[in-house]
């Protein structure tokens, strides 16, 4: 019993990240219908800004915030620059797939050539104690229960819980998110109305790159470094997350995260046989739901006209 | 001069340019052409499913090293020729296509991007358990002897190079004219239309599996050529089949999407910028994966259509009419999609659609 709350609360960290990047994959599905495939880098790219900050001197406190925003700039000028040009009803659906790619290859390229090619320690923004031949320290464990919980778990999940809660007033409870959902919802009818879509879709980008951004910050510190690979294995998850709870439904990302990465922590404990290939859990998961249920579990069914 | 004419020009002096490249190079570059081959064959199978079928893969990686893995570990355990893995390796594919293909069936666009990606991400990982090569690593290695010249007249890089370029050019030939018939016209229906063209009695689930064993069989050849040109199936570098899914998709979307030239020179021009991007600073590997990315992103820009695309253009304005058929708004369009886009781009599409969807009922 023991073991298995273990690994159910090893899931439950991961399931954070993986549910924080998902909610990006599904702001950018909602307002422009892609599926992000650069999203991973990205996070990748402002998780090494982030790391350069903290070892120029400034607390993990003041870093991370800086970064998100920073992120949100970028994402908005990517979105601008780089995929408005080649997105829309009437151009390929192909081309905007490769500029994604591109940007995955060369983001990933740029954050080794700019900052470091190498694992960088990422401090932890929650209590850690610090260990012999870890420079950012061990988790702080704490007791509650009978339970133990490392910090790091309830750190990951107080910052999804918050991300949710910013991201609900924002799109519930203020004009602007309005504005967004009707984006979202009908893009022609919104400019006919007075709607700028333009800067909303932008703005969709920056609240997606600003969830990559925090989501990476945390996994590395998590994980206690940054590198080059640390993101595509997020990525990966966090898709098979997105598409488990339906593109275009941002509780279905949170439940989607959590059931993902709790399976996986379950079935690599218990089943030594997975090892290695463990990334087979969250793909046989999607398989199961796209097969039963085409939309993802929280989708909507999109009816097709002739 | 008539478009035809053009076509037949360019034709023959591409097919003598490519039997007479062996001479005229050194070796390496013959490898190197090699390799844009067999990029060009898996290209095309990827082009089938894609380009003229509508059914987006980023998993061809997998299929590519089900091939390589077929041929390596027929000739190293078994001791067959190599020519002989070559349909095998193309029908393992092909069942493994069709695995996959089934499945495909419930899902579509993004969606079966993310599944096939899964396939690409996870071929090296199984490979890695599986597959236990000299050394214990899934890295499979035939001798050399089994890719050896069987004519004297030939050195074994220019036999090579011939022997993946009469493999290509068949199986170019078949794709061109499988896309003419009326298997080709099914696949771009579905393409196009899926619930219209299956009311006009097109099975789908025939067509799509189909598309997705052939596209994979073509896969499969390529990656069985891949072992005599790079001497190995290797599946140690986790990040292989994926790279390699990728850059396949990016030389039919960079030659020309739902063309039979298009992989080719697409192939050809993924092949050389890595060579290009290789290697350009000495000590900064990791450059060349931003110049390649970036230049993916400019040649989008400049190319929308792809090579193809852009020469189809050129020619348009050098040769203003088709062979009998009049210029009208109606072949523009059809040729086109660009040219008839609103100069709003992205933000009036949905304006000049709406009255249509409105008016069914």
């Amino acid at each position: 019993m023991d073991l298995f709350i273990r690994y159910v609360l090893n899931g439950v960290g991961n399931g954070a990240v993986y549910a924080s990047v998902a909610l990006a994959l599904v702001l950018i599905f909602r307002t422009t219908g892609l599926l992000n495939l650069a999203q991973g880098e990205m996070a990748l790219f402002s998780t090494y800004f982030a790391w350069k900050l903290t070892s120029l001197g400034l607390s993990v406190f003041v870093a991370i915030p800086l970064t998100v925003v920073a992120s949100m700039v970028g994402g908005a000028v990517i979105e601008r620059v780089l995929i408005r040009p080649v997105h829309g009803p009437d151009k390929s659906p192909l081309n905007v797939l490769i500029v994604m790619l591109g940007m995955f290859l060369a983001l990933n390229a740029l954050a080794q050539l700019v900052f470091s090619d190498d694992a960088e320690p990422m401090p932890k923004p929650w209590a850690s104690v610090s260990s012999p031949g870890d420079p950012t320290g061990a988790d702080r464990i704490v007791e509650l229960l009978g339970v133990r919980f490392s910090w790091s778990v309830i750190g990951l999940v107080v910052a999804l819980l918050a991300e949710c809660a910013l991201l609900y007033v924002l799109f519930q409870r203020t004009k602007v998110g309005l504005k967004l959902r009707a984006v979202a919802s009908n893009g022609a009818s919104a400019r006919l109305v007075g709607i700028n879509s333009s800067a909303m879709l932008m703005l969709g980008w920056a609240l997606a790159a600003g969830l990559g951004a925090l989501a990476g910050s945390l996994v590395a510190a998590d994980r206690g470094s940054v590198n080059p690979g640390l993101m595509a294995v997020v990525l990966v998850y966090s898709f098979a997350a997105a598409a488990l709870g339906g593109f275009d439904s941002p509780v279905g990302a949170v439940v989607g995260g959590m059931i993902v990465a709790i399976a996986e922590a379950l079935t690599t404990g218990y089943v030594k046989a997975l090892s290695t290939i463990e990334l087979v859990v969250p793909f046989a998961l999607i398989l199961l739901v796209l097969v039963v249920r085409p939309t993802g579990l929280f989708g909507k069914k999109v009816v097709e006209r002739v | 001069m008539s478009r035809t004419h053009l076509r037949i020009a360019l034709g023959v002096v591409v097919a003598a340019a490519a039997l007479y490249a062996p001479y005229y190079f050194q070796p390496t570059m013959n490898q190197e052409l090699s390799r844009a081959l067999y990029f060009a064959v898996a290209a095309m199978g990827l082009n089938l499913l894609t380009g003229f079928n509508g059914q987006v893969s980023i998993g061809h990686g997998a299929f590519f090293g089900v091939g390589a893995f077929t041929t390596a570990i027929l000739m190293d355990s078994h001791g067959m020729t190599f020519e002989l893995t070559i349909p095998l390796a193309a029908l393992l594919a092909a069942a493994v296509g069709v695995l996959v293909g089934i499945p495909a069936l419930r899902v579509r666009g993004l969606y079966l991007a993310l599944v096939t990606l899964g396939l690409a991400v996870l071929f090296p990982r199984i490979g890695q358990k599986y597959v236990k090569g000299r050394g214990g690593v899934a890295l499979v290695r035939p001798d050399r002897d089994g890719f050896d010249s069987l004519l004297d007249a030939l050195a074994n890089d220019q036999w090579q190079y011939l022997e993946c370029l009469a493999i290509a050019a068949v199986l170019f030939l078949l794709a061109y004219n499988l896309t003419r018939s009326r298997i080709g016209r099914a696949m771009v229906a579905v393409r196009d239309q899926e619930v219209a063209a299956s009311t006009v009695g097109v099975n789908l689930a025939r067509v799509k599996v189909g598309a997705f064993a052939l596209s994979a069989a073509y896969a499969g050849v390529a990656g069985s050529l891949s072992v005599m040109v790079d001497r190995a199936a290797d599946a140690t570098d986790p990040t292989v089949a994926f790279r390699n899914s990728i850059e396949f998709l990016v030389a039919v979307v960079i030659g020309g999407t739902a063309t039979i030239a298009g992989p080719a020179i697409g192939a050809l021009v993924v092949v050389l910028l890595r060579r290009e991007t290789d290697g350009l600073i000495e000590g900064k590997e990791v450059l060349s994966p931003a110049i390649f990315g970036a230049a993916l992103i400019a040649m989008i820009y400049v190319l929308p259509g792809g090579v193809v695309g852009g020469l189809r253009k050129l020619t348009d304005r050098i040769l203003p009419a088709r062979d009998g058929e009049p210029p009208g708004p109606v072949a523009a369009a059809a040729l086109e999609p660009e040219a008839v886009a609103t100069p709003g781009g992205a933000g009036a599409g949905p304006h000049t659609r709406a009255p249509t969807t409105k008016e069914k009922p």
